[in-house]
């Protein structure tokens, strides 16, 4: 009787453990099966490299909104990163001993406001402020950069903190030795070796801008074309998705899909880039 | 006096340390005061409209309630952690207390773990429609929505408590199997209650993602803005209920009121999992 609870109970864990292998391969199948067809369909070339999007006219290019994440992603890493290691540097060297509590629970504060929140922000706050400031409709490749810049903030602090923190307290002490001062010794002999930590965090921070969707959706204004400047509105890979799987039917579905698609192959790479730096570390 | 003009002669002769000092201070002032702006911008314009009619127990396009959305929010978390959580422990146990030395499902665990959790919420929304909502016929429900979040939630909850029982030292399991104790016996009595506070900031941490989560829920949970009859019917969370009220451009004042009631649940979960970090320092400690 025993002997069967045991083996029953390893089995449950056993079965368990493999749902997240599940999961993944099921989450594959499942957007290959309705994706793929459509891309075929479409054709692989038009789809990537097509610049229009017009479901009512069966144009299906995807590349503005391709376009349209690298810059948003790009603008969030201008925006965030040097803010993002700066502060890091901060919190591991710099922070006054009684205030580090309250700024590190700020910061996990920030990384737990929901994206909605963010975005809600960004609509009342960032974009009238772009369109009285730099003009245009506001909604635009730069209130979605600067909100998206706010929101991997929290990712690259901490992960970029820890990394520093990790450097042993000898590098810094030796530059300290070499007649240093504390502010070069940090920048020039601590920083560089906590390099491959900080660009873990990065890699990490262009995952989360990448697959953001409802915040940027309420921002950047949604047209499907490639952006002229930063001021012009911008269509994502992630808010083509929101925006019109509402409604779509048929083919049109099935090239939302084939978005996905997509942008799980973006999603994938930055992953293993990920797991590359991760293994460079240890 | 003495200590500022020393100061100022070693940062006089050095300015890029000056510069350097002075941007790390910047970038960190920034950054607060960008997040207290943020907080306190929503707080002053929200809580003025948080009104008894916003906690009316039906939704009607006047008074635009939060309380079904919310109740909805509940027992979405709940029912999500009702499948995450013993999945999650469970495949923690296994990769922790069963599986041997360069197991091979333990790697392939780790890979897929670490996929699920960098894949963005719109894809598992996506895959949660053709999968839940679709293939197996769940329809737009919340059993469709909590089972979309509990993918989501599984590898947070797995390596929090897979971090929990590795750092629960060998001694402790070999002193249980030395008084008779079976396996099965030695992980529920020993290993896992030593284990509890870091499950639960994981379970803390996951609950978070769940209250915050808008694009996943949107295409497998639906919209509807009622109390959900049952776990099969149609219903919208607090978030997606905030996004859905500040699409339509009518109900500014009650979207700022819901982002005050969201905000508050965010800080509040933030709280507890700081507590619940104190409590795993203190079991540390303890050693």
């Amino acid at each position: 009787m025993r002997y069967m609870k045991e083996k029953l109970m390893k089995l449950f864990f056993f079965l368990a453990a493999c749902i997240s292998v599940a999961a993944v391969i099921l989450i594959c199948i499942f957007l290959l099966a309705n994706g793929v067809p459509a891309i075929r369909e479409i054709g692989i070339f038009e789809f990537l490299s097509g610049t229009k999007w017009k479901p009512a006219n069966n144009l299906y290019g995807i590349f503005p909104m391709i376009i349209g994440s690298l810059y948003v992603t790009a603008g969030a890493l201008l925006t965030g990163v040097p803010v993002g290691i700066l502060t890091a540097v901060f919190l591991a060297r710099f922070c006054p001993k009684h205030i580090y509590k309250t700024l590190k629970s700020a910061v996990n504060l920030m990384a737990g406001i929901p994206s909605v929140v963010y975005g809600f922000f960004g609509l009342v706050v960032l974009v009238p402020f772009v369109r009285e400031a730099f003009g245009g409709r506001g909604m635009s490749v730069l209130s979605a950069s600067i909100l998206l810049g706010l929101m991997i903030l929290p990712t690259i602090i901490s992960v970029s903190e820890a990394s520093i923190r990790a450097v042993p307290e000898s590098y810094y002490e030796g530059g300290l030795a070499l007649g240093a001062s504390r502010e070069r010794s940090v920048f020039y002999a601590v920083l560089p070796a906590a390099k491959s930590g900080i660009f873990a965090g990065i890699v990490l921070g262009i995952g989360r801008a990448v697959g953001e969707t409802m915040a940027v959706m309420m921002v950047a204004g949604n047209q499907a074309v490639i952006p002229r400047n930063v001021l012009s509105g911008v269509r994502t890979l992630t808010t083509n998705i929101v925006l019109e799987m509402g409604y779509s039917t048929d083919l049109h579905r099935e090239a939302l899909i084939g978005t996905a698609v997509v942008l799980f192959l973006f999603i994938l790479m930055i992953n293993l880039s990920l797991s590359l730096l991760k293994r460079r570390m240890k | 006096m003495a200590g500022n003009r020393k100061l100022r002669r070693q940062y006089g002769r050095d300015p890029r340390s000056l510069f350097l000092l002075f941007s790390v201070w910047s970038a960190a002032f920034l950054t607060v005061l960008a997040l207290f702006f943020m907080i306190a911008y929503i707080l002053i314009n929200g809580i003025p409209n948080l009104t008894p009619d916003l906690f009316a127990v039906r939704y009607t396009s006047e008074n635009v309630s939060l309380l079904p959305a919310l109740i909805n929010t509940l027992s979405i978390t709940l029912l999500s952690l009702l499948f995450a959580v013993p999945a999650g422990i469970g495949a923690a146990i296994y990769l922790t207390e069963y599986a041997g030395r360069g197991n091979r499902l333990v790697s392939m665990v780790g890979i897929t773990a670490e996929t699920l959790s960098g894949i963005p919420s719109i894809v598992y929304g996506l895959f949660g429609s053709l999968f839940f909502v679709k293939y197996l016929g769940m329809g737009l429900s919340l059993l469709s929505g909590a089972l979309t979040l509990s993918i989501m939630i599984l590898p947070l909850i797995m390596r929090t408590t897979e971090e929990a029982l590795q750092s629960v030292p060998d001694s402790y399991r070999e002193g249980s199997y030395g008084l008779g104790a079976g396996k099965l016996r030695t992980v529920f009595s020993v290993v896992l209650p030593c284990a509890v506070p870091g499950i639960l900031s994981g379970v803390i941490l996951g609950i978070g993602r769940i209250v915050g989560e808008s694009a996943a829920l949107i295409f497998t949970a639906g919209t509807v803005a009622e109390i959900a009859d049952d776990i099969f019917s149609s219903a919208r969370t607090l978030s997606v209920h905030m996004y859905a009220i500040s699409g339509e451009g009518l109900y500014i004042n009650q979207t700022y009121a819901t982002a005050v009631v969201l905000l508050g649940f965010v800080i509040l979960i933030n709280g507890l999992s700081g507590f619940a970090a104190k409590k795993i320092g203190g079991t540390h400690a303890d050693r």
